[in-house]
């Protein structure tokens, strides 16, 4: 099985009616070296995204970020007496619609189990989640790392539970408080096999999954708000170990897992999965063992910590939650849903490399956001796709990224940044030019063709206006016009001189052609 | 007239229509009832004042009322609420010190569908805490008392529904609502000479109730006739779009369907209930209630329910499950009762001395066996196990009823009402033993309802049950109804309160 990293893999992707062969390598897992040997590192993931829904997952309570302490609270949130859930269809959606994004097996009978356990942001006393039978079973995650490399990481499943509340500790020095605002809001678990290699791949598929959920519209990625959480399970084994249980599927081949939870920076996801494997790695060279348990990571000590003792370990007695019958979804409205699928991220950028003609890199670049695609394909939709890539790449999001503004939010529009390619194209304006006109654009709005017509920035081809410019430099020059016979290459310090004169305005190519013409080169 | 309290729903129904009596002397009548009753303790929190502005609008309501317009069914009927049911405004407790001072700021589906037809609400009835009990000693309002009496013996009414039995056999109130988990309507009917009915699991929303066991809990009506039950059971019956489980099946009019009429029907009698060291009484009355359903022109038919036996066991692990979890919420930290911390104690500590204080014993035990059997390694030897006997047990139902029999009859309990007290020594399973005719029809989420049949020896009430297809209680009603005439049970108890 050492096929598995280095070879050459193959999938296909549908760009509309054509299928496209998709071949990529896979990357070489991150190798640790300890005092004796080295190690390998194996890693999967659970990443908790919250599902896109004005309404809870329970309840019709709002999911609003940022309101006042628990403002949105229904009855059954707080599990008052007597209170039922009542299961939000479009949760279920969402669900389903992810699934399908990630090629997975939709389960049309899944049903809800709950996760019983004490704590105050808890209110029932139990979480109600999907155990044993999952809405979303077996997918996958293609993780680019890059160019012409990617990692096919499998889901696992992918199951629909609420979310806890918050308790705050430090409002107080003897109260906790507690806020229910987020309590019963929807979230996804999207469960990986343990197929990530490395850190670095670990920030990659959590990228690659969040770009997939905001592409598919159910979950805005937010990490900073904790939409996107992840708990990572690291462990380490010796190389070829991994190989062994891929083949299997017997874990006995895998070093004994710890759990990370709830990381939300891509930043920390990279430390910790690299300070929990070297934690690993030391304790069993020194000949110990690794105790399978939850730890937290903590950024400041850069360390992870066991979370709970063993005597604190919770039996979770999981059972299924009686208020709720089976959900039962129908494949009709299954194959709704996967009919109203956008555009992938894969397929786009597959799409963007055959029919744009772009690189890789720049295809990826454009497809990160699917209003960043958009913008693109609008102003591709009008000249050639290369100069377009260029141009959205280059100087609109170089641009916008000086203001800290999203391509939503955009000064230019397609439109606007179509045009003034095109006057470029058309040769009204130089390339130089067109970066000021880009900016007037950017700063104070309007057409370009008219800014152009106005500020009067049309480049001059009038080759008589060029000659006299160029009979100008050459006359105040002789010095640099001896020079420059003896050595052609310095014909560009006249074209430069000759530019300034025009204010820029002249065009280069007249220009270039007529300094060398007068200078006999 | 006097005695107004005395009346059925149907015959007080029916003076109010024809407006011989008003809502508010029907409601004054039971008010003044109920003040006399305080050694009963059936009702815990007496509303009068809502009771009278509801029976002065419901006399508006029936003085408009004509034949096109007819007032709602309930209409100016005073009724009792067991405390289970969250009552919006009202102290809703479930005889359970942890919701001490609780007042719901929402009314429970099916005690607002009785408020929407017309109903008079008198007050909150006494029960077993969190409905688990079956002699309503584990109140923390303390025992209700049954009217019926053996010389000095005080008596238990049965539980949970214990106080709603009592206060209608008492006519402290036309009516009553109950909960039904595992006999909690139907053994207290039977101990009080009232008729009690579990609908199909599903017929009755169970939103806005006090959960115990989510999966068995049902609520139902505690009348004084069979009539009274199925003009009851139908106004508080219905979809409802907050219980996930409800049932979005039509609900019949049941009174249209009482005829009496039983002719040709296939009535099976189970083998598997005729237990060892059953009281010879008891056995009596069955074979009696058989003859008398036969004469009456059914067919009465010997069947077998074989895993009958399995039943109380299964019951006692699904039942105490579901409450351990559904109890959960109890915790202190939101609502009801917190216990009052020592410097350093934490959130544990809060937990365990709020649960410690708040729940009884019984509910404590239950919440340990289910914790217990729930438990890692515990789960399948026990949980899943007793999930799969329940689906016997209603494959058990499915076969007979698929055969052709129609209702199916068994006595209610295995006695008449016990002493208060009398069983406070004894093991608890001896008091789980009460349940064990009544529960199968849980586990199987079918209809059941039981009609005072007789009295024993001493004089005191017992009950049979009839236990009825899926979704017909209209049929088992109109089976009860015939039973009910051909008894002719018509005893109450002599007042000594």
């Amino acid at each position: 099985m050492s096929r598995l990293w280095l070879c050459r893999k193959a999938t296909k992707l549908a760009i509309g009616d054509a299928m496209l062969d998709l071949t990529y390598e896979t990357p070489k897992p991150k190798v640790i070296a300890g005092a004796k040997h080295d190690w390998e590192l194996v890693i999967g993931m659970e990443v908790h995204a919250q599902i896109s829904s004005k309404a809870k997952l329970f309840s019709g309570a709002s999911t609003k970020f940022g309101a006042e302490p628990n403002a949105n609270v229904a009855f059954v949130d707080a599990a008052m007496p007597g209170m039922l859930p009542v299961i939000n269809d479009f949760c279920i959606e969402q669900a389903v619609r992810t699934g399908l994004g990630l090629k997975a097996q939709i389960n049309l009978t899944s049903a809800f189990d709950r996760k019983n356990y004490f704590y105050p942001d808890l209110p029932q006393g139990y979480q109600i989640s999907q155990l044993y039978h999952p809405i979303v079973g077996e997918g996958e995650v293609l993780v680019d790392m890059e160019p012409g490399v990617a990692r096919l990481v499998r889901v696992e499943r992918i199951h629909i539970e609420q979310d806890a509340g918050k308790s705050i500790h430090d409002m107080d020095p003897n109260m906790s408080f507690v806020d229910l605002n987020r309590t019963g809001v929807a979230l996804m678990e999207i469960v990986s096999r343990p197929d990530i290699r490395g850190p670095e791949e670990a920030a990659a598929y959590v990228i690659k999954l969040r770009q997939i959920l905001r592409y598919l519209g159910t979950c805005d990625g937010n990490m900073q708000n904790g939409n996107l959480r992840a708990d990572v399970n690291v462990s380490v084994c010796l190389p070829g170990q991994y190989e062994k249980y891929y083949e299997t599927q017997d874990f006995s081949h895998l070093g004994t897992r710890c759990e990370i939870k709830n990381m939300n920076s891509m930043r920390f996801i990279q430390q910790a999965i690299d300070v929990e494997a070297k934690r690993q790695i030391s304790i069993l060279e020194s000949g110990g063992k690794v105790v399978q348990e939850t730890r937290l990571y903590d950024p400041d000590k850069g360390e992870t910590r066991s979370m709970r003792s063993k005597e604190e370990a919770h039996d979770y007695r999981y059972f299924p939650d009686p208020d709720l019958l089976p959900l039962v979804i129908e494949q009709g409205w299954v194959d709704d849903i996967a009919a109203s699928l956008p555009e992938l991220p894969d397929a786009k950028r597959a799409r963007f490399i055959s029919n744009f003609g772009l690189s890789e890199y720049d295809a990826s670049v454009l497809t990160a956001e699917t209003a960043s695609a958009d913008f693109f394909e609008q102003v591709a939709a009008e000249h050639d796709g290369k100069i377009a890539a260029n141009w959205v790449i280059n100087e609109l999001f170089g641009r916008l990224k000086k203001d800290d503004l999203e391509i939503t939010s955009s000064p230019v529009s397609p439109a606007q940044l179509a045009g003034v390619i095109g006057l470029i194209i058309s040769g009204d304006i130089s390339g130089k030019i067109a970066k000021d006109l880009f900016e007037i654009v950017y700063t104070e709005g309007g057409d370009p063709a008219q800014i152009v017509e106005d500020r009067g920035m049309k480049q001059v081809t009038d080759t008589g206006a060029i000659e006299a410019a160029v009979d100008q430099v050459i006359a105040d020059n002789p010095a640099q016009v001896e020079k420059a016979k003896a050595n052609p290459k310095l014909a560009g310090w006249f074209v430069g001189q000759v530019m300034k004169a025009t204010g820029g305005k002249a065009n280069p190519k007249a220009v270039n052609q007529l300094v060398a013409a007068k200078l006999g080169l | 007239m006097s005695d107004l309290n005395a009346l059925t729903l149907a015959g007080a129904r029916d003076k109010l229509v024809a407006k011989e009596i008003t809502s508010v002397e029907l409601t004054e009548a039971c008010l003044a009832a109920i003040e006399g009753s305080d050694s009963l303790n059936a009702f815990v929190h007496k509303t009068p004042e809502i009771a009278l502005d509801q029976a002065r609008a419901a006399d508006q309501r029936l003085a408009k009322g004509s034949q096109q317009d007819p007032a709602p069914a309930l209409c100016g009927l005073p009724l009792g609420i067991k405390d289970l049911f969250c009552t919006k405004g009202v102290p809703s407790q479930a005889a359970s010190a942890i919701l001490k001072g609780f007042k719901p700021e929402y009314e429970s589906t099916v005690s607002q569908n009785l408020l929407d037809a017309g109903a008079v609400m008198l007050g909150k009835l006494n029960m077993d805490e969190f409905a688990m009990g079956s002699s309503n000693e584990t109140s923390v309002y303390g025992d209700t008392v049954n009217p019926w009496k053996v010389d000095d013996r005080r008596l238990t009414p049965g539980g949970s529904s214990g106080g709603s039995a009592g206060a209608v056999a008492a006519d402290l109130c036309l009516a009553a609502t109950g909960t039904d988990t595992g006999g909690s309507i139907r053994q207290p009917a039977a101990f009080t000479g009232t008729v009690g009915i579990k609908p199909t699991y599903g017929r009755c929303s169970r939103w806005g109730i006090v959960a115990f066991a989510s999966s068995l809990d049902q609520a139902g009506p505690i009348t004084k006739s069979v009539r009274d039950a199925a003009i009851m059971l139908e106004a508080m019956c219905g979809h409802d779009p907050k219980d996930s489980t409800s049932s979005e099946l039509p609900v019949p009019n049941f009174e249209a369907l009482l005829t009496g009429d039983i002719r040709g029907q296939k009535i099976g009698i189970p083998k598997e209930y005729r237990m060892d060291g059953m009281p010879d009484e008891i056995e009596a009355l069955w074979r009696d209630g058989a003859a008398k359903l036969a004469d009456a022109g059914a067919e009465m038919v010997d069947i077998s329910l074989p895993h009958t036996k399995y039943a109380l066991p299964a019951y006692y692990v699904i039942a105490p499950a579901e409450a351990s979890s559904n109890l959960a919420r109890y915790d202190g930290v939101r609502y009801g009762h917190r216990a009052t911390l020592d410097a350093g104690d934490g959130i544990t500590e809060m937990y365990e001395k709020t649960r410690a204080e708040g729940f009884g014993a019984e509910v404590q035990r239950r919440v340990m066996v289910g914790t217990y059997v729930l438990s890692a390694g515990f789960y399948d030897a026990y949980y899943n196990r007793a999930r799969k006997v329940r689906a016997l047990i209603k494959q058990d139902f499915d076969t007979v009823f698929a055969a052709g029999v129609d209702a199916i009859l068994a006595p209610t309990t295995p006695s008449a009402a016990f002493g208060l007290g009398e069983m406070q020594n004894a093991d608890p399973l001896q008091m789980y033993l009460n349940d064990v005719f009544t529960v199968t029809v849980n586990l199987a989420g079918l209809p059941g309802v039981s009609v005072p049949a007789g009295l024993d020896a001493q004089g005191l009430p017992l009950g049979l049950q009839l236990i009825g297809r899926p979704w017909e209680e209209g049929d088992l009603l109109n089976c009860a109804l015939a039973l009910e005439r051909a008894v002719g049970f018509s005893q109450k108890p002599n007042k000594w309160w």
